[in-house]
């Protein structure tokens, strides 16, 4: 690491001051942005710690009876308390990375951050949710752009994640052996006007709607509707552990389970 | 019923006590007053000439207490290599040198070029970034059949090419083995890679050096598995430092697994530092420089072929294997494709004729060397993988084909320069079959098949060569070293016992097991006996810990030490007693005279021995301390047998290990529990190498698996609950104890059983591919299976 103050304000509009500090970067759960730090690939010159700012913490529940997820809460506390209202989505928080990554990190960090293989931005997308912000409300289609690129501004904070809670869904993971993100993921939403299918893992953009899969899907819901359904491998990741082309080919087979496990 | 204590107990692993509770004294843990920290600057280019190392910026950055290039270590030695093979010419390997940092030209990513050494690591991490080092970039030597084409660039220019050596063996045999081949009724040919491994031991690699102005001694600690090796090499032939003043200290170590054998430069650099700053000097290795500056193990790229007759009897067999030198050779690098595999590739059968031709080839990657197994891994793979596709191919039962071909009367000599002493093959194929439940078989297949899973079931039989070595043997074979063990047992003067072993513990239990030896042979409590180890200062010269050598080679010594203790403690008993020595009986800590009520205690023994009042001081000295070195007469040579059963989930290519059984001959056992530890941690690793591990470069010589990101680890959720069973038991003759050694075995045998399981499950969905690389991941089954 190299140095650099920190900052550990107590409230959004707080942070949001720090952060107007030359060269300073917020700081979430730090699961990503630490090891980043110690192996020097990033010299921020000031850190802002959003971990102690309480409007930021915990679930609740809108009127439209949207569940509601504080930017800084941590997977574990996700997994636990939306356990019974939206259990795909608790299913998907139990599984991310190991117990100490699931006490520290955070959903608005993962939000924020748009690694093209991890696990939120799926059930963000399929869930057709909205990213809150501190300057405002920005739904699930027109936030994520791409590997590590959202519709965030500098300086802008994910204070909150609202979702819409599906009639089903299902999370169905397959794992890349040494870093244990998903090599392929598909989140599968079916609500009452229609299914969603969101895949992370598999493409060089990031996180997308696998639109062929939901059309299918909102006609006949069930895993024979996507079982012949293929998707291009051309411009899916292809590294040392699968190429694009298996990529798409589990893109179809991780969508096709999903829909199993709910139908 | 099972003995509480002695030869034969599971005691508990005392050790295991100060590792769990964070009370363990790691290099790490060692922190010396007025230390300063190194970091090391290392090329993140494969190949490359080195224009200039400019450190001027460098040196004024705060904290800086110096820095060292290449330049500085002109006057100092290479790193040696420990072991010298001679081709099938005739003639001596190339041997190039080896510096302690770069000069002249870089040759592989994460070489060191430079060394910062300042008040704090930041401090030093922070000037190496202004280190500015021109270098000038060289095609990149990866591919070992490309390395050694005429016209390839050259690793290191002033030698003739990048060929180390090529080995034959046995050269003499290769015009009989051709022939046989010739008149062969079946010829089964298989092509395939033992996988570049990463060692990954938990602790990684750390150096303290140390330098006493006042009386010219030098310390070094570090994370070694042979204080006194390194010693040797560094004080002799490095840094000329005589070993009278030169102490090497290698305290508590978290894992080895051969990688810590090596003599490494960051040792080298520390030792020396520390004279040249004048204050201690420390470097611990960062993860991702574990991964760069480790040495490697297996990269052989192999071909093999089986000559069979009509009845299907192997009538000869012959390989030839490229095996991957790296940049540099590390320390017993040339002997782990040669001595220790080529030797190992008769393997449980009575093959009568063999031939192994090895290519040794230098490359822009780390140097690659001894991993657990060193060469008897890579000859088991190829050989358990030949003989199972000659099943397939000739239509038969490959455990039947195994048996027919089977070793039946020992001792055998093979054709491979190597004289089993024991074995029962037919014992541990039988205890198999019963603990890997093989009946049921085609039930569980049936089960996985209703879920729309593949079932498939491997075997593979692995002989190895343990307890390195016979001193006299290996030096006509090259070895630049003896590989006898040490070990001096001092009795205080109340009784209680201390051991120093030359031997060295790095999680294997030797100061739990070493004292069940003695316990059992004086007839008192483990717990008066302690063993100290890891200190050049206190123990005898000894060789270490490698190879599943320490209870064959180190308790060998330590009883022949012993036994001079018991015939000194008989002479003091027949004194106190009046009788005869010869009468004189050792039973449960007590010395009778035979056939008498007549006792003393052996602490009364002992404190006669220093408190020599009532003494025959004319006939013998006083105290009660005794040193033994033993040299083996031969290699130990465990065996085995292994099964294994995966599944496999043909939408996705997951394979998943349902069973694991294994059946293995250690000789006798001094306490059961470590040795099931033992298996249990060695078919981890063989099972990682088979189905997670890669250690991958592209073709500009970037390691592209360098974190734990890229570089699959096997974790306990990715393991089976194992079935070990080690009751077949014939007993090594050549050692006082009958042992064998069990380090390595699971390591060893189970590759094989796992591909040759998977490749059996893809048969059974209608896939006969013939065979499959390591490591068997997901992505690599799907293209196979829709190949």
């Amino acid at each position: 690491m190299y140095n650099f103050d920190v900052e550990k304000p107590t409230s959004i509009a707080d942070a949001v001051k720090a952060l107007g500090r030359d060269e300073a970067q917020p700081m979430s759960g730090g699961q990503t942005l630490i090891p980043t730090l110690k192996a020097r690939l990033a010299m921020p010159s000031v850190l802002v710690s959003l971990k102690g700012i309480d409007e930021m913490q915990g679930v609740c529940t809108d009127d439209d009876g949207r569940v509601c997820i504080g930017g800084g809460t941590v997977h574990a506390a996700v997994a636990r308390e939306v356990k019974d209202q939206y259990p795909a989505l608790a299913g998907l928080a139990a599984r991310i990375g190991d117990p100490a990554v699931r006490n520290r990190g955070t959903i608005g960090g993962s939000v924020a951050n748009n690694d093209p293989s991890a696990c939120y931005p799926a059930a963000v997308l399929a869930s057709a949710a909205t990213v809150v912000t501190n300057k405002r409300e920005i739904a699930a289609d027109d936030y994520f752009l791409g590997m590590f690129a959202t519709a965030l501004e500098e300086g802008e904070i994910v204070t909150e994640v609202k979702f819409p809670v599906p009639e089903k869904a299902h999370y169905e993971k397959f794992i890349q052996p040494a870093s244990r993100f998903p090599l392929v993921a598909v989140f599968v939403a079916k609500f009452s006007d229609g299914v969603r299918v969101a895949v992370t893992g598999a493409s060089e953009n990031g996180v997308f709607r696998w639109t062929e899969a939901e059309e299918a899907l909102s006609s006949n819901f069930s895993a024979d509707a996507v079982a012949g359904l293929k998707i291009d491998g051309s411009s899916m990741i292809s590294d040392l552990h699968g190429s694009g082309d298996y990529r798409a080919h589990l893109t179809g087979i991780m969508t096709k389970r999903a829909v199993a496990a709910i139908s | 019923m099972p003995k509480d204590g002695g030869i034969g107990a599971s005691s508990k692993r005392r050790e295991d006590i100060r590792f769990l509770t964070g009370e363990g004294n790691y290099t790490d843990d060692i922190n010396l007053r007025g230390q300063a920290y190194v970091f090391f600057l290392r090329s993140d280019i494969a190949h490359g000439v080195l224009n200039s190392v400019d450190t001027s910026a460098a040196e004024s950055m705060p904290g800086v207490v110096k820095i060292f290039t290449g330049a500085d270590f002109e006057a100092v030695g290479s790193i040696p290599c420990g072991w010298q093979v001679t081709d099938k010419h005739g003639e001596v390997m190339q041997e190039p040198r080896h510096p302690v940092l770069a000069h002249g030209k870089v040759r592989h990513v994460g070489e060191p070029i430079a060394a910062v050494v300042a008040e704090s690591l930041a401090e030093a991490r922070d000037a190496a970034e202004a280190i500015v080092v021109d270098i000038t970039d060289l095609p990149a030597v990866i591919n070992m059949k490309d390395a050694v084409k005429e016209g390839a660039p050259k690793v290191h220019d002033d030698l003739t090419s990048n060929l180390c050596y090529d080995w034959g063996f046995v050269e003499e045999n290769k015009g009989a083995v051709d022939k046989a081949f010739e008149e062969a009724h079946h010829v089964t040919t298989l092509e395939l890679v033992n996988n570049r491994l990463v060692a990954n031991p938990m602790e990684p690699r750390v150096a303290v050096g140390d330098y006493a102005r006042g009386t010219g001694d030098h310390t070094l600690y570090t994370t070694s598995q042979n204080p006194h090796v390194i010693r040797l090499l560094m004080g002799a032939f490095v840094l000329g430092i005589p070993e009278h003043k030169l102490r090497v200290v290698a305290p508590d170590v978290g894992g080895g697994f051969g990688t810590k054998i090596f003599h490494y430069q960051e040792e080298a650099f520390c030792t020396f530092a520390a004279k040249a700053c004048n204050r201690p000097v420390k470097w611990t290795s960062s993860r991702s420089e574990a991964f760069m500056s480790d040495a490697h193990g297996r990269d052989h790229v192999t071909k093999i072929q089986m000559a069979l007759d009509k009845d299907n009897n192997f009538t000869a067999l012959r390989t030839d294997t490229y095996a991957n030198m790296g940049a540099y050779l590390s320390t017993f690098a040339p002997s782990v494709p040669t001595w220790l595999h080529g030797t190992l590739m008769a393997g449980n059968y009575k093959t009568p004729l063999i031939y192994v031709n090895v290519k040794a080839v230098f490359t822009n990657t780390v140097p690659v060397d001894a991993y657990r197994g060193a060469g008897r891994p890579e000859a088991t793979y190829q050989l358990e993988r030949l003989v199972d596709k000659c099943a397939h191919e000739l239509g038969v039962d490959p455990i039947a084909l195994r048996r027919q071909n089977f070793i039946m009367e020992f001792p055998y000599a093979t054709p491979v320069a190597v004289e089993y002493d024991t074995g029962d093959y037919v014992a541990t194929m039988d205890k198999l079959e019963e603990i890997a439940d093989i009946a049921g078989f085609a039930a569980r297949r049936k089960e996985s098949e209703a879920k729309g899973k593949l079932r498939g079931f491997g075997v593979n039989c692995y002989i190895e060569a343990c307890g390195i070595a016979p001193s006299n043997l290996v030096g006509q074979l090259g070895a630049r070293a003896g590989l006898y063990e040490s070990a001096t047992v001092r009795v205080n003067a109340t009784g209680g016992l201390v051991v120093m072993t030359g031997s060295h513990s790095h999680g294997q239990g030797h100061e739990t097991a070493f004292p069940q030896v003695i316990a059992e042979m004086i007839g008192i409590p483990e717990h008066m006996i302690e063993i100290v180890h890891g200190d050049t200062a206190n123990s005898p010269m000894g060789m270490g810990t490698y190879g599943s050598r320490s209870l064959a080679v180190g308790g060998s010594a330590m009883v022949r030490a012993t036994e001079k203790i018991i015939a000194k403690a008989k002479k003091i008993a027949s004194h106190l007693l009046e009788a005869s020595e010869g009468d004189i009986e050792l039973k449960d800590g007590a010395f009778t005279v035979a056939g008498t009520d007549k006792s003393v205690a052996w602490g009364d023994v002992t404190l006669a021995a220093y408190v020599p009042h009532n003494y025959p001081l004319e006939d013998i000295e006083p105290g009660l301390e005794e040193t033994a070195f033993y040299d083996p007469s031969n290699f130990t040579y465990p065996s085995g047998a292994y099964a294994c059963e995966v599944e496999l989930d043909p939408e996705t290519g997951q394979v998943t290990i349902e069973r694991f059984s294994a059946a293995d001959d250690f000789g006798n056992i001094v306490n059961p529990m470590i040795v099931t530890g033992q298996v249990h941690g060695g078919l981890a690793q063989g099972i990682g190498q088979a189905l997670m591990e890669n250690c991958s470069y592209d073709s500009d010589g970037q390691l592209l698996s360098a974190s734990y990101m890229d570089y699959a680890m096997p974790r306990a959720s990715d393991l089976p609950f194992y079935t070990v069973d080690h009751s077949c038991q014939t007993p090594c003759t050549h050692n006082p104890l009958g042992v064998k050694g069990c380090g390595e075995a699971g390591a060893i045998g189970s590759p094989p059983a796992v591909v040759n399981a998977v490749l059996d499950a893809m048969r059974s969905g209608g896939k006969d591919v013939g065979h499959i690389d390591m490591p068997v991941t997901p992505a690599r089954v799907w293209a196979a299976m829709n190949s």
